[in-house]
């Protein structure tokens, strides 16, 4: 009785979390910031719910899986968010108007100015 | 012989679930219609699978069946593959021009 109060409170606390991620990327006014947004809560809430399924079907079965997609978003969210993030700043995408500091201003030039060798891409 | 549990309780609050991450995912589809960038769409491309592997989590807890973790694995996949090859296609974009 108590473990499916604690799974109902899991699922919906999770989901609650990836609503406010879907907040945050309404609402903020930068790319990068909507990349905070959406990339950590919406893993935070993943897992949430993960948990509340583990315990609630406490099955092998259900368990590795729930491993296992944990597993692959904890890894895969920030290797994609930092490639979003690097080739938008590289394509120029516009910071905040209220933005204090960019440690990379210029590097898009100085990308572009080396272009005489191949790119990275092509090379393999 | 596998043992499907059914609680009302956790039912409930799957519904629940899945109505709160269907209203997020109509916000990031706003999102993902006015979006300024490209990179902006991919972003919420890949929160979108975020929210879909949420929903089907959902779905197992509503209906006990652990067969649709399986979907949830192969989704978790997939995106990732997809918001890399927008990833690469944009960097070249970048070194075309």
């Amino acid at each position: 009785m108590i473990i499916e109060w604690i799974v109902a409170i899991l699922l919906v606390s999770g989901s609650l979390f990836m609503l406010i991620a879907a907040i945050g990327v309404v609402r903020f006014p930068d790319l990068y910031m909507r990349m905070h947004a959406a990339t950590k809560a919406a893993s935070f809430g993943i897992l949430l719910m993960l948990l509340g399924v583990s315990i609630y079907l406490p099955i092998f079965n259900v368990i590795f899986e729930a491993l296992m997609v944990l597993v692959f978003i904890f890894m895969t969210a920030p290797i994609s968010s930092h490639m979003i993030g690097r080739v938008a700043h590289l394509l120029q995408v516009p910071l905040w108007e209220k933005t204090s500091i960019d440690e990379l201003a210029g590097a898009s030039e100085r990308e572009r100015t080396k272009k005489s060798k191949p790119s990275p891409d092509t090379k393999k | 012989m596998e043992m499907i549990t059914c609680s009302i309780v956790v039912q409930n609050a799957a519904l629940v679930a899945m109505a709160i991450l269907l209203l997020a995912f109509f916000l990031g589809f706003w999102r993902m219609v006015k979006g300024p960038s490209l990179a902006d769409r991919v972003l919420i491309l890949d929160m979108i699978a975020s929210l879909v592997i949420g929903m089907i989590v959902a779905i197992t807890a509503f209906s006990g069946e652990t067969v649709f973790l399986n979907v949830a694995v192969m989704i978790a996949l997939v995106s990732f593959m997809g918001t890399v090859a927008f990833a690469k296609y944009l960097k070249k974009k970048f070194y075309d021009n």
